[in-house]
Parts: structure tokens; sequence; C-alpha cells
């Protein structure tokens, strides 16, 4: 459904004309494939390029070469309308829920926004938008009373869910999670991740997880792929990477994954 | 008896809204060489416990309505602000969650910790090494070269040649590691530790926390390890306090919690942590966590 091929992403920084530019590769020609109705996983750690990947994949920074193909239409060539129709069918969910809603419009605002946007392709009247807003929160487990409240009054779990009811709204069938349950506590991580399962099932989405959470890629993915410095190091099924780790990059980042597990603790085996 | 001593200990933060308790009778004891796990979510009232022991709630809003807090058999909360700095750095270290925030962008690596290495000698000479009465110089040097082997000895390379970076020229998990070297330069007894490798990678959190089971062990320290991490609770932790709405629900040894959950709370917490053998949408989440401190889930 996906599928991204030798992208490269360059960032030149420092100050014009001067002997300290420098491009910084991003991405260094990372290639992967996506099937519908799977959840690919990318793992990285900080500045390995996960998010500007994600980024690309939206267009919402242009990459620098390479080819970017979704469901037959090439990403990287469209502009205006073609991007807008993509951008109803791709959606992301971002990482912090405190800082991707405004703080100034009510949920119903927020969620009924994308449908306004994306007007072509639902042709959605003021009652209607609204009736699907109520829908959708009932969707993501909110009910009718939170319609006209701001986000500082939801808790994180809420907010995010407000998050996933908004990138639900154009009616997508991909959807990009940049790092969904890292601001979140572990209860209300399972929430969240329980209700992303059940969208799945019941929309049949695909999705593709971004997250420097192996516990939390390990339970959700089908595939999934390792992104060490702009390059992939490891791809393959979820269980085969976790149980048999052909990286060393793999091994070690798997060795560093805390299990909940008292006997399984490496200190205490070290003493 | 030991180290620290919290029995009873009740707060309360004054808002808009009207006086809220936070703090529903803590009760804890902490030993040298023992690492206490405290967890829970969010508004569990697990760092307003860390920051009592070094009376650094700020009073008011917060008000304690009861209960005691010994260290070392000493009478924390009342004791004067004078007597808290001689302790704070000294006998207590703390590491906090963020370790950008926690350091001057604007001085160098070395004067931060050159600092507090100076403020420990003055309460306790013998830290830097020299006599009562010696030179405002000697202290200088003394304090730059305990800096040096304390970078040294938290696993920073070449620490001679990193010593007058800025913050800004240290990655996040060497930052934590000066922030970690700040808090044992005065060689405290107690470190609480409050989320000190939420903000990190996987791979740099598991340096970090070799490195503090290390100490633990050459340095016999006690430690109060706050953390909504049961991963990293379950890897280096020999006791764990289950924390929720302001009260300690479960407290005991690692395996003891988590083998044996005697709580259904700590039981909901733990199956809510995806696991290597957790099949999906078995993940259980906890309806009720979202209910304000003050109420319990029992």
């Amino acid at each position: 459904m996906l599928t991204v091929k030798n992208l490269v992403k360059d960032y030149v920084t420092g100050p014009r004309f001067s002997a300290q530019r420098r491009t910084v590769q991003a991405l260094k020609g990372v290639s992967l494939n996506v099937a519908r109705g799977e959840s690919f996983g990318i793992v990285g750690e900080s500045g390995s390029g996960k998010t500007t990947l994600s980024r690309c994949i939206l267009r919402l920074e242009p990459a620098t070469s390479g080819r970017i193909v979704y469901d037959g239409i090439d990403v990287t060539a469209l502009s205006g309308a073609g991007l807008r129709e993509l951008r109803a069918r791709i959606q992301i969910v971002f990482q912090d829920p405190y800082a991707s809603l405004n703080p100034r419009m009510t949920v119903h605002d927020i969620v009924a926004e994308p449908m306004l946007i994306h007007f072509t392709k639902l042709g959605l009247d003021a009652a209607q938008r609204t009736a699907r807003v109520r829908e959708l929160l009932d969707v993501v487990g909110l009910g009718a009373e939170h319609l006209y409240r701001y986000p500082h009054e939801f808790s994180g779990g809420q907010r995010q869910r407000v998050g996933i009811a908004r990138a639900l709204a154009p009616k997508p069938e991909f959807l990009i999670l940049d790092e969904p349950t890292s601001a979140l506590d572990v209860s209300v991580q399972a929430q969240v991740l329980n209700l992303l399962h059940d969208l799945q099932r019941g929309f049949g989405l695909t999705y593709l997880f971004i997250s420097h959470d192996l516990g939390v890629i390990r339970y959700i993915c089908d595939r999934v792929a390792l992104l060490y410095a702009g390059q992939i190091v490891e791809e393959g099924r979820t269980a085969e990477v976790f149980d048999a780790p052909r990286s060393d990059y793999a091994r070690m980042l798997l060795a560093a994954l805390p299990e909940p597990d008292p006997d399984l603790s490496p200190y205490r085996a070290a003493s | 008896m030991a180290l620290l001593e919290i029995s009873g200990l009740e707060l309360a933060m004054r808002s808009y809204a009207g006086e809220t308790r936070v703090l529903n009778g803590i009760d804890l004891a902490i030993d040298r060489g023992e690492v206490w796990g405290v967890v829970g979510e969010t508004g569990s009232g697990k760092s307003l416990t860390g920051l009592s022991v070094s009376r650094l709630v700020p009073c008011p809003p917060g008000r304690y309505l009861g209960g005691s807090i010994r260290f070392d058999g000493f009478d924390v909360l009342s004791a004067s602000p004078a007597q808290m700095r001689q302790l704070r750095g000294t006998k207590i270290g703390m590491i906090f969650q963020d370790p950008t925030t926690n350091l001057n962008p604007a001085f160098r690596i070395g004067e931060q910790l050159q600092d507090v290495a100076l403020r420990a000698g003055v309460i306790a000479p013998e830290i830097l090494g020299l006599e009562a009465g010696a030179s405002r110089r000697a202290r200088r040097h003394a304090a730059r070269a305990l800096a040096l082997a304390m970078l040294d000895k938290v696993g920073i390379p070449d620490p001679a040649s990193r010593i007058d970076d800025y913050p800004h020229q240290f990655s996040g998990g060497m930052r934590q590691r000066v922030l970690i070297a700040m808090a044992l330069i005065g060689r405290p007894e107690l470190l609480i530790a409050d989320e000190p490798t939420t903000a990190l990678d996987v791979s740099v959190q598991a340096q970090i926390l070799r490195l503090l089971y290390g100490l633990v062990r050459e340095r016999n320290l006690a430690v109060m390890f706050i953390t909504h991490n049961l991963g990293v609770v379950a890897q280096i932790c020999s006791y764990v306090a289950v924390m929720y709405g302001g009260r300690i629900l479960e407290t005991g040894p690692v395996r003891q919690i988590f083998k044996q959950p005697q709580h259904r709370y700590t039981r909901a917490l733990l199956a809510a942590v995806p696991r290597r053998d957790t099949k999906r949408g078995e993940l259980a989440g906890i309806a009720g966590s979202l209910m304000a401190a003050g109420s319990g889930p029992c």
C-alpha cells in the first residue's frame, strides 16, 4: 500500500554563506513497504530519523530524493488539491497530546476541522459534522458531554483520544502514529493501545507505528523496522526480530529493554 | 532503625478550588543499601513524597497536616531552612527527570560541579580532602580535581577535555551522568531519583541503570527510585511501594510484588504493561485511573 524507496532527507544548518554551514543527512536511503491492513512499526532512538520519515510521507517536509508511492500515487510529485486528497487518506496522531490540540478550540471544533478542510471528499454540512463528531467521540470512548469542552479540561489519555478522533474524522485508511503513548501512564497507554487495536479491526486501518518503546511495538505491530542514524538496520516480522535479532544494533536494543520481571534483571544477575 | 523513616505523612495542597489532600498517611522506611522503587501513575503523590524528604515542597501552597519524616534520627519536618541546606547535597542527593533543564546553560559543566563541591566542602571539609582552614585557592583546586574525578566515575569519556564544555555540548545521557555526579559529590547516604531515566532512550537508560546499580553496591547507598516504568523497577529495585491517590497501597520485596501482588490495583498495573507473551488485544487498561487525588480505588 505504501512504498518508500531510497528516501533521502537532508537538512542544511548554520548561517548562510558561512563556513559553519553543513548538511545533515537525517534519512540516508530508507526503503520500506507497508501492506494494507497491517501494523508496521518503526523503532529508533532519538535522532534516528523516525519522525522525519513520517513527516516526509505526509509531505509536511519535502524529500531530498527518493520516491514515496501511496496506493499507486507518487506522493513526492503531488501538489495542491492532489496533496489535500492524499492527506484525507493518510492521517497522523502526534506524540504530545498537550501540544497538538489548539487550546482555544473546543473538542467539537478540533474534531470537525478536518471535515471542513476535506469538505470536497466528505461533503458534510454543519449539522452532519456535529453528528459525526458525536459518533467519533463515541468510537474513541468519550461522551457527548465532552463536546464543548476545551483541551485543558482533559487528562492526557483523554486528549490523545481527541487526537485520534480528529485523525479519524476525514475517514482515512492509513494512520501514522508518532509515539502516541509515550507521554501517557502505563494504565492509560494500555487503554489507548487497546482502542487502536479495536479501531484497526473495526475500520480495517493500516498503521505506521513510530515508537522508541520496544515493548509497545512488540505488542501492537505485525512487522517492524529498526532505524538507526537514518538507515534501516533490520526489518522483519515482529516475532522474528524480537526472538532472533540479526544485527548487533537490534541485539543491543533488545538487551536494554527492561522486562517487567525481577528474575530477568541483568544487574542483579551480575552481582 | 532505618536511615529514612516516613510515618503517617499527610500533605495538603491549596488551590483555587480549596485545599486537597495529596498525601494521605505515607509510611515508608528505607535503609542503607536498599533500592526502593516508588511506583504510581501521574498524580499519585510519588514525586511529592520524594520532594517532602528533602523539604522541597513549597509551603504554602503545601501544608503538612501530620506525620513525621526522620532521616538518620533527625526530624526533617521541623528542621530550619539552614539545617535543610546542610542536609541537601551532603546527606541527601537528588536527581530529577529532565537533564536539560536542571543544568544552567550559561555555565560550564566543571564550574557547576565545582560549586557543589565547594559548598559540600564548607559543610564537610573532608570531602575535598583538605584541612578546615585551607586557602580559597587550595579549595578551588581540590574542588576541580573532585569534579574531574566524579565525571570519570560516572563514565564520561576523557573528562579532562570535557570538563570545560557547556551543557549543550553534552548529549542527554551525558547530562544525566553529570547530574548523578553532582548528586553524589557530597557523598550522600540517601539518593532520591525522581524519574531519572524517563527522558532517555532505552540504550542510554540501561547505561544509567548500570551506573546507579554499581554505585549502590559500592557506597551502600539508600535509593528512593521514583518512576512509573515498572520494567525499570523490576530490574533495579530491591523493594517496591505502589502508590495511588496519595496512599501507599502495597509494599514488599520486588519479587513478591511482581510475582504475587496482593492488591488488585497492583495486579491491574502489572497487567497494563505489555510483556513478551502478551497477545494483541489482551492488554488490560485501568478504568478508574482518572480519579482525582484523595479518592482511592478501594
